[in-house]
């Protein structure tokens, strides 16, 4: 599975870290930790900005747990996404220090989404075998 | 070594649908600033720098068609891109090559036509302006760009949507004095409130809006100044600085690391301290920027914008009048062109040539312009 397949809308096809898509489609979110340095990253990357290693990366799964740190309720998307307005976009933290941008799951109702909330990153499988990740209440 | 001075300013009107070519929209603005140069002819420009967004253009390379056009050739031209700060960097750029003696006069031209793409295309292209690896996929736009940081600040500080609201009003009060300004109503702050949502907490009219237009600076230096000019206005300070393109890995989302960074440099190159500043242009694509400029650029503590707009001081009988000639929300935002066009506020409120948008005697100027979503900014102080 390419990278093309990641998200509803993708811009990139080429990419050191298509891996990413097989992985999330076996339900793992896996970063990449430098075999030289071992600087973790995620989203995951093949070059390191610390020791300047190339290809030099294991695959490795996050500590999969987030605190919400913003979000916007979107009601105007650019093209491709129109039919899924209104969304929410959320950007969260991990304990391990990364954070990232996603959506954030439709189960989770307007009124229960606040800064400081956990979160967990789960796949989401769209239709034409794409695949993607939205953040869902770590409860749930 | 020669200081460098704005020696002509220029400006189209800012509108929805221009209805004529880029290089028409272009001479507009050029000749605008030729003949406020004291009737500087085409011969008398060193250089030309032409600044856009290119994914607006249908025209491969501008500068060779603008150039062309403005009757420029064979003096060197070229393209200087940075999104919506395009043209402040033209014009750090065009202080550098004055500064080292390369050129003695350079005129920025910076222009955009919006409506040369269709909405749908407008769109598309909106969708790519985030890291199209990691964020584009997820379906964020600039408007939702900025309202994730509008939601921090009200989670971290307790910003209102009335504060937005606002900012808004008072740009609105502004822009109807100002021929140049594509929003010609006085908007109450019922009706701000009101306006339906585009990325909450954000609203419509917490928007800027796309905009036709071109603008154009001529700088000069210090020797050749004198001589066209009277009187010249001088930079004294300049910064530039960058941001992570990623929204997730901003290290900061209740203000833009890349403005923080941008002010300090001007400051300390001018010597100068926010206290110091008469009158200010600061990047409003949307109320909650403006509101982050007032504490990046220093004109209140981190957390206390809200307090800044709520006592009316931004106004132009406040102690820090901002934007008074409607800002980016008043004018419309053609991207390339926006930076000449806060740059030519400044001059004109220095000159004490700003009509109904004049400051009382104004000594010292502030511009601050932001490309992308708080991705590269510039800041630049002018004095009398």
């Amino acid at each position: 599975m390419g990278f093309e397949k990641f998200g509803k809308v993708n811009y990139t096809a080429e990419t050191k870290v298509k891996d990413f898509v097989g992985f999330l489609d076996k339900g793992k979110i896996e970063g990449t930790q430098c075999r030289v340095c071992k600087k973790f990253y995620f989203p995951p990357r093949m070059d390191c900005n610390n020791c300047l290693a190339v290809d030099n990366m294991n695959w490795k799964e996050i500590d999969n747990e987030w605190v919400l740190v913003t979000y916007t309720t979107a009601y105007f998307a650019p093209t491709g996404f129109e039919s899924d307005t209104p969304y929410i976009l959320a950007i969260a933290e991990s304990a391990e220090g990364f954070k990232v941008l996603a959506r954030l799951s439709k189960e989770i109702s307007q009124d229960q989404v606040k800064p400081g909330m956990k979160l967990k990153l789960v796949p989401v499988k769209l239709p034409q075998e794409r695949i993607v990740y939205e953040f869902t209440s770590l409860s749930q | 070594m020669s200081e460098v001075a704005v020696v002509g300013v220029g400006q189209t009107a800012f509108t929805g649908s221009c209805g004529v070519s880029i290089k028409e929209l272009c001479f507009e603005a050029f000749k605008d600033a030729l003949i406020d140069a004291g009737n500087l002819q085409p011969q008398d420009i060193d250089s030309s720098i032409i600044c856009s967004a290119p994914e607006y253009d249908k025209q491969r390379s501008p500068a060779g068609a603008i150039s062309e056009y403005l009757g420029l050739n064979p003096k060197p031209t070229f393209y200087v891109e940075s999104v919506c700060s395009s043209s402040t960097t033209g014009t750090r750029v065009a202080y550098g090559l004055i500064k080292s003696g390369l050129n003695d006069v350079i005129a920025i031209v910076g222009f955009q036509k919006m409506s040369e793409l269709s909405s749908k295309e407008v769109q598309e292209r909106m969708g790519r302006g985030a890291d199209i690896m990691w964020e584009s996929p997820f379906g964020l736009s600039m408007p939702a760009g900025y309202a994730l940081f509008a939601r921090a600040r009200m989670q971290k500080y307790g910003m209102t949507e009335e504060q937005l609201a606002k900012v808004k009003v008072k740009s609105s009060k502004y822009s109807v004095l100002n021929p140049k300004a594509i929003f010609q109503r006085e908007l109450s702050l019922e009706e701000a409130l009101g306006a339906r949502p585009i990325a909450a907490p954000l609203k419509l009219y917490d928007c800027c809006s796309n905009a036709d237009g071109a603008s154009c600076i001529i700088l000069a230096s210090a020797e050749k100044a004198r001589k066209i000019t009277d009187p010249p206005i001088w930079i004294k300070g300049l910064g530039a600085a960058s941001d992570n393109l990623s929204l997730a890995n901003k290290p900061n989302l209740t203000g833009l690391t890349c403005s923080i960074e941008a002010a300090k440099q001007a400051y300390k190159m001018a010597g100068l301290e926010p206290k110091d500043i008469d009158v200010a242009e600061v990047h409003d694509c949307f109320t909650v920027a403006e509101m982050m400029a007032y504490e990046n650029v220093g004109f209140c503590k981190p957390g206390e914008a809200g307090k800044l707009i709520d006592e009316g001081q931004t106004y132009i009988d406040g102690n820090i009048p901002v934007n008074i000639d409607g800002g980016l929300l008043g004018k419309g935002h053609p991207i390339g062109a926006t930076g000449g066009s806060q740059v030519r506020t400044i001059i004109l409120e220095l000159r004490g040539e700003a009509g109904k948008l004049q400051v009382k005697g104004p000594e010292i100027g502030l511009v601050h312009n932001v490309g992308g979503v708080g991705l590269y900014g510039n800041v630049i102080i002018f004095t009398r």
